[in-house]
């Protein structure tokens, strides 16, 4: 008797559907996460609203679309991982997820320089410019850094994710019939997609 | 006492996968995860008890007794996370709900079972995390257990990681909360519809969906204090532009809700001890079941009575009163149906149903007063005094602690297949029932003379009570004492109890105890049992 045998005792059984509910579930968790950031942008442009829309004037629109097109495009890839592992093709399932971390190191690339720009400026909390600015544009950037700064952290965790996924293709772990692990991932990758669709109107586009 | 039994079976779980303490460390089976929670949260359960134990002796006299005001105020602070978030919160669903959730629905485990161990390895952490502010940095928290801001992000004490231990057992708890729901959602035994679930799950389905749709906003809440520390922006700081009420507001929007995550369990357990104490079926299921969802859900939009006197509009006040109110009657239809099953049922008074009649009466104190303070008017007089703090312990001591108690006893002869000696356990009660009203009723007179919470000092006319308070702690510990040793005598030496010693028709009483590792020895096929003629 040890750890192997106790854990293959319990972990023989396969429900997809249990691991829908919980990834659903989860989901829910980190929508509500983020619902907490969204609500405290809310009630602070509304007290501020005229430095919330001079703040954002700093913030490049060029570099926010890219990532949105970016970012819409890997998801995009995911969607069709899953379509093609379904059609009994792991190679260009797999192929299609490289594509996808690809994709999502060109945002986090794209997202150093833009975060850069901000911090040679003096933008970043802490910072000398940062605390000459007025109260209403200081609570934008830190908003800015905080919530831009936790959804690339979910990149980071998405990438993983999706790198547990190619990996499990490669031994052949998932396959056409068995593709819940997979399928789970792409849910993941298309919220920390739709929380980004939010995000950029919010910081970039409303003036 | 149905049937009597001279040996304790050998296939059991204690014995099946694998003995010492590794094999306990990474076991996947909820059972023993179950026993690793209960374990641990009595040690922490005995931390935060001694901890309140010197509370009451520095309040015995006015002044300085025998620790400084700063003292006392990083004790209250400890003794409150401790009892919040390692005790009450995970207390009844991390420990029996793990136990038990897969044995009453016929089910071999939980549907995530590593999820579900890493849910403890979290809790651990978090635990260490927390208390490591007694060693480490500058000293543990002085700002309660609420974390207000501005004070929170001013002080020199370690708040920042105080709050991100809370954010860490956050985690655990919407973890646990994820497993129950799916496990509930898809392991129920065949033939058991949603309406044949036994009531406790009922109850354990409202506090998971609790658990998950409130913890995140108190979690990423206490990362913005961490942050405004460490990087010194003024998100909760007026005079840097932020606004610390609305600290206020996001942290009750978790933390009122929360409070249902404790209640709502106990109440699901003594939903089970009082039918099979009276021989009577439940009165009024389906009122029961959907009492519990209603509490969940009108839990949600009360968080504002918290803040009658923090500055809010006239309106938002008389709304939020008005909810407040509204939770009394599905709480209410609880306590009159478990009255009505009771009647002219053939009641036999072993020792979980006297914790439940405890409870129930602990629980109505506690409600009632509640209702005091959730009316406008009452509320300005006794806010933040030791009225507040009386409520509190009635309901979360008197109600979930107790319900705590109730379990343990209820289903301590299926966990370790044994019994402890009753007659001591009666004894412990009412030892337990009259120190925990000793201790707290005058909590309530206090609090109406004026008595603020929080504060280790007193006017020379409050020393009566005070000093009445103090002894029935010293009579509360002396039961809790009295209670644990029995318990753990019980588990070592107690006698063989048998399969069903309290003649439960759930599905847990039909397996052996202590159940073996795949918890039935076949497949179980829900069959409706119960004690009407």
């Amino acid at each position: 008797m040890n750890m192997n045998q106790t854990i293959s005792d319990h972990a023989v059984h396969r429900d997809d559907e249990a691991s829908k509910i919980g990834m659903w579930l989860f989901l829910f968790t980190e929508l509500l996460l983020f619902g907490g950031l969204f609500l405290v942008y809310t009630i602070y442009r509304n007290l501020n609203p005229d430095a919330f829309a001079n703040a954002s004037q700093e913030l490049s629109v060029a570099f926010g679309t890219i990532n949105t097109v970016v970012l819409i495009t890997s998801s995009l890839t995911v969607a069709l991982s899953i379509s093609t592992i379904k059609d009994n093709k792991p190679k260009m399932a797999k192929n299609l997820l490289w594509l996808t971390l690809i994709l999502a190191a060109v945002f986090m690339v794209n997202k150093y320089f833009e975060w850069s720009a901000k911090i040679h400026h003096g933008l970043f909390p802490g910072m000398e410019h940062f605390m000459q600015l007025p109260p209403g544009e200081a609570l934008f950037f830190f908003l800015y850094f905080f919530m831009t700064g936790l959804h690339a952290l979910h990149i980071v965790a998405g990438s993983i994710f999706i790198g547990v996924v190619i990996a499990q293709l490669n031994k052949g772990k998932i396959k056409y019939d068995d593709y819940i692990l997979q399928e789970n991932a792409g849910l993941y990758w298309h919220l920390v997609d739709v929380i980004w669709i939010y995000l950029f109107p919010l910081f970039y586009l409303i003036h | 006492m149905s049937t009597e039994q001279t040996a304790i079976p050998a296939e059991n779980f204690f014995n099946q996968g694998g003995k010492g303490i590794m094999s306990w460390l990474t076991t996947t089976d909820h059972k023993r995860i179950g026993l690793l929670y209960m374990y641990s949260i009595a040690i922490f359960f005995s931390v935060a008890v001694i901890i309140g134990l010197m509370m009451r002796l520095e309040l015995i006299a006015p002044g300085k007794t025998i620790m400084e005001a700063n003292t006392y105020n990083k004790m209250f602070t400890l003794h409150g996370v401790i009892m919040i978030f390692l005790f009450i919160i995970p207390g009844i669903p991390a420990v029996f709900g793990n136990f038990f959730l897969p044995l009453f629905l016929g089910a071999d485990d939980v549907a995530f079972p590593r999820l579900n161990l890493m849910s403890w390895y979290l809790y651990i952490i978090g635990a260490l995390i927390a208390l490591s502010t007694l060693v480490f940095g500058e000293g543990s928290a002085d700002t309660g257990w609420t974390f207000y801001a501005p004070y929170s992000v001013k002080t020199g004490t370690n708040v920042s990681t105080s709050v991100f231990a809370a954010f860490v057992l956050g985690f655990s708890s919407i973890l646990t909360g994820l497993n129950f729901l799916t496990t509930i959602h898809r392991m129920r035994a065949p033939g058991m519809g949603w309406f044949d679930m036994p009531l406790y799950l009922w109850s354990t389905y409202a506090t998971s969906w609790i658990q998950i749709l409130a913890t995140p906003i108190i979690g990423i809440t206490l990362l913005m204090i961490v942050a405004e520390r460490v990087l010194g922006v003024g998100l909760f700081d007026p005079s840097l532009g932020g606004d610390p009420i609305l600290y206020q507001h996001l942290f009750w929007i978790y933390s009122h809700p929360a409070v249902y995550i404790m209640i709502l369990p106990a109440m699901g357990v003594i939903s089970e001890i009082i039918p099979v104490f009276s021989r009577r079926r439940i009165f009024g299921y389906k009122a029961i079941a959907f009492s519990s969802l209603a509490i969940a859900f009108v839990g949600y939009l009360v968080w504002g009575h918290h803040m009658f006197t923090s500055g809010m509009s006239g309106p938002a006040r008389i709304i939020f009163s008005i909810l407040t109110f509204l939770v009394a009657i599905p709480s209410a239809i609880k306590v009159f149906n478990w009255l009505a099953t009771l009647n002219k049922g053939s009641i036999d008074l072993q020792p979980p149903l006297l914790y439940s009649m405890g409870f129930i009466f602990l629980f109505l104190i506690g409600g009632l007063t509640g209702l005091v303070n959730g009316a406008l008017a009452t509320n300005t007089h006794i806010h933040d005094t030791a009225f507040i703090v009386g409520h509190f312990h009635y309901v979360m001591f008197g109600g979930t602690g107790f319900g705590f108690f109730a379990a343990m006893h209820y289903w301590f002869p299926k966990m370790y297949g044994r019994m402890y000696n009753i007659k001591r356990a009666k004894i412990a009660f009412w030892v337990t029932f009259i120190g925990f009203n000793t201790l707290y009723f005058p909590m309530f007179i206090l609090g109406l003379q004026g008595m603020p919470r929080r504060y280790y000092d007193y006017l020379p006319e409050f020393q009566d009570w005070q000093v009445v308070s103090t002894v029935g702690s010293w009579i509360l510990v002396t039961g809790l004492i009295m209670m644990f040793t029995n318990i753990i005598r019980g588990a070592r030496k107690g006698k063989p109890a048998g399969d069903n010693p309290w003649n439960g028709y759930t599905m847990e009483w039909q397996t052996t105890s202590p159940p073996p590792l795949e918890n039935f020895h076949e497949k179980p096929v829900y069959k409706e049992i119960s004690y009407d003629k």
